[in-house]
């Protein structure tokens, strides 16, 4: 029977088939921060449990640590120092792989894992983070857990796994110059809503998604559950293969293993004729830099647009809260912040990116710009590039890593009412700040609102530099 | 056995994607257990900047106060993974929300610690809604044996699977009945890892790699 790659990796791996619904899932991969874990290892304790394979599981302090430049890393907060060094004594106890506060490659759980080759074709990777989605660029299968689940992970390796529908969203086309998968992503949101692929797992096809390379498919699969998903992926190709050999040493020098994975991999695609319960198609041609305008991932428009009439009550109440009116252009908004960083765009190429559109220009007056690298490898190979000195020059604050602004859940918090160019996931009432606005956008484009001062379409700037 | 009935007050929430984030802010996520989370819930809709309780909140007004059930916007709980929305909401009280769609996480979260959700049609939303706005307080009640949920607006039915179901009326321990399929995991996982080798430890292989770089 034809199969579609969603199918195949949760047939594969599938313990016991439980009921009608649910399989015993088995997880290769099973990833932690120190916020969604405590109670999980409490649970444990509680039951005199150990974690069945600790080599399979790793923990990182990312959403609490503070992202100051300095060279040793203080968790000021008592309550957050307390998470912190709570998951190291966990992991100890556990014999659990920690990359720890001050740890040379600490840094977002979706940005280390697959920069240093934890994750890799085929691979059912799981997360008490709903944004492990991520991982699907590399076709593995990921998604987020809450705590409860956590602990059941760290018992069996395993989850209680109710199965989702499949949906194959098929963009085609070349991406104009000036967009990148984060507008294709926000696009697609816009689209179909945000509750629009919930209750499926999606699966990207098309000659765009096979122009992109990996980081930029970290950022389109990554942001696939801000339209409600269970999973996203992409069949690995060519460009994937080579993504996970460059980052996996002990693989790339074992050349029968080698051959042997590779030609497992090449099985990891839908069946010609699977059926898929939904199908989306779009066109990347015509596609403008997308910014959101509201207090959802979904209210999102061309940079060129106006800003839309109200057509339910949710959207009155956005409107409301970004302090925008319909009818307005969304460019020339003055914003007062920017962030750069996040498991959705704080990679190198996102940095690169920045660095392209910044060129010798300056952060404009008034504005407050930071740049958090996702991880620790980020920041250095930033540095060796000399992003960071060009950024530095051009008055973007350089951060050490972490979620930060993506949640604001360390000391790195907007006040009321600032405006915010955005690099990450999540436009939510609050998120970055109570009162904050946040508007949602490329690397790119954020860059564009840094050097102006207010929303701008990016492509104004590079054709000026041309 | 639980209760099978959850009835009273029920306050409505007529707002679409109500995300994690809003049902209880980061700044409540700081600690290792799980005590008092209620004071987090829905922090921002509640007070206001300077911690005074918002009179345009519906759990703040007269009738609403400890209110058993929540009436959903469609996508309830949407978002962040953080079950810390589903401790809080209990532990302020919470024993059902109704709504006609939720976050996929959130569901499997609430299932996971018995709070009931009972996703309904839009349309009985939309009823449920408007009485509320026109008559005040109105009561609801959930029937989970018969997956009814029954109002002045007339009655829905709402789906669980069979596994929800024995969690929420017999208590199954979900992690309890797994550890069962102990030797079937060690067995699967033995065979996986040969068909796999690549795949074996990746965590551990990976940390090993990186401790050994000359710092």
């Amino acid at each position: 029977m034809s199969k579609t790659l969603y199918r195949k990796l949760v047939d594969a791996h599938t313990v016991v088939q439980l009921d009608a619904d649910n399989v015993l899932l088995y997880a290769d991969l099973h990833l932690m921060n120190e916020y969604t874990s405590p109670q999980a290892f409490a649970g444990l304790a509680e039951r005199g449990l150990t974690t069945l394979y600790p080599g399979q599981n790793v923990a990182t302090v990312s959403h609490i640590i503070p992202t100051h430049a300095d060279k040793l890393r203080i968790i000021a907060d008592g309550d957050s120092a307390l998470q912190a060094s709570n998951l190291k004594r966990n992991c100890e106890r556990h014999g659990i792989p920690l990359f720890d506060t001050n740890d040379r490659f600490q840094g977002i759980e979706h940005v280390i894992a697959p920069e240093h080759g934890m994750i890799r074709p085929g691979m059912v990777v799981i997360c008490g983070d709903s944004h492990t989605t991520t991982y699907g660029a590399l076709g593995a299968l990921g998604f987020g857990i809450g705590t409860t689940e956590v602990e059941h992970l760290l018992a069996t390796q395993t989850l209680v796994y109710r199965m989702a529908g499949d949906m194959r969203i098929r963009i085609d086309g070349e991406l104009p110059p000036g967009t990148t998968a984060k507008d294709l992503v926000l696009m697609v949101i816009a689209h179909i809503g945000a509750q629009g692929a919930r209750g499926y797992v999606v699966e990207f096809t098309g000659s765009t998604i096979a122009a992109l390379s990996i980081e930029a498919r970290f950022t389109l699969c990554n942001m696939a559950v801000e339209a409600g998903a269970r999973g996203a992926l992409i069949a690995p190709d060519a460009t994937a293969v080579r993504y996970v050999l460059d980052h996996c040493p002990d693989l790339a020098g074992d050349a029968q293993m080698r051959e042997r994975a590779v030609a497992q991999w090449a099985q990891l695609a839908s069946d010609p004729d699977a059926v898929f319960d939904i199908e989306h198609r779009f066109e990347a041609a015509g596609l403008a830099p997308i910014v959101t305008w509201g207090t959802s991932p979904d209210q999102a428009m061309p940079v060129t647009g106006r800003v839309p009439e109200a057509r339910h009550a949710s959207d009155t109440r956005a409107l409301q809260y970004a302090g925008l009116a319909s009818g307005m252009p969304l460019a020339g908004v003055d914003i007062q912040h920017v962030f750069i960083g996040s498991c959705t765009n704080g990679r190198i190429e996102d940095l690169r990116a920045v660095a392209a559109v910044v060129g010798g220009r300056k952060v404009a007056p008034g504005v407050r710009a930071m740049v958090v690298p996702g991880s620790g490898a980020v920041r250095e190979q930033a540095e060796r590039e000399g992003i960071a000195a060009q950024l530095i020059a051009a008055g973007f604050e350089w951060r050490k890593p972490g979620c930060s602004m993506c949640l604001a859940m360390n000391d790195d918090v907007l006040a009321p009412a600032i405006r915010c160019a955005s690099t990450t996931n999540r436009n939510f009432e609050g998120r970055q700040g109570r009162g904050a606005i946040t508007h949602l956008m490329s690397p790119a484009m954020a860059a564009a609102a840094a050097v102006t001062g207010k929303i701008t379409d990016v492509r104004t700037l590079l054709e000026h530099a041309q | 056995m639980m209760q099978t009935i959850i009835e009273g007050v029920a306050a409505p929430l007529p707002i679409a994607n109500l995300d994690t984030d809003q049902i209880i802010p980061k700044q409540f996520l700081r600690g290792i257990d799980k005590a008092g989370l209620d004071r987090g819930i829905f922090y921002d809709l509640r007070f206001d900047a300077a911690g005074a309780p918002r009179v345009d909140f519906v759990l703040n007004q007269p009738g609403y106060a400890g209110a058993p059930i929540l009436l959903g916007g469609a996508n309830f709980g949407c978002g962040s993974s953080r079950e810390h929305a589903v401790w809080g909401l209990q532990q302020f009280g919470v024993r059902a929300v109704i709504a006609s769609s939720f976050g996929e996480i959130f569901y499997s979260n609430a299932m996971n610690n018995g709070l009931m959700l009972a996703t309904v049609p839009e349309e009985y939303m939309e009823c449920l809604f408007a009485l509320a706005a026109s008559s005040g307080p109105i009561e609801v009640r959930v029937d989970v044996e018969r997956l009814e949920v029954s109002s002045a607006a007339g009655t829905a039915r709402f789906t669980l699977s069979e596994r929800h179901r024995r969690m929420f009326m017999d208590g199954l321990d979900m992690l309890g009945a797994s550890l069962q399929h102990l030797p079937a995991i060690r067995e699967f996982a033995g065979r996986w890892q040969q068909d796999h080798p690549w795949l074996k430890d990746v965590a551990a292989g990976a940390r090993a790699r990186l401790d050994r770089l000359p710092s």
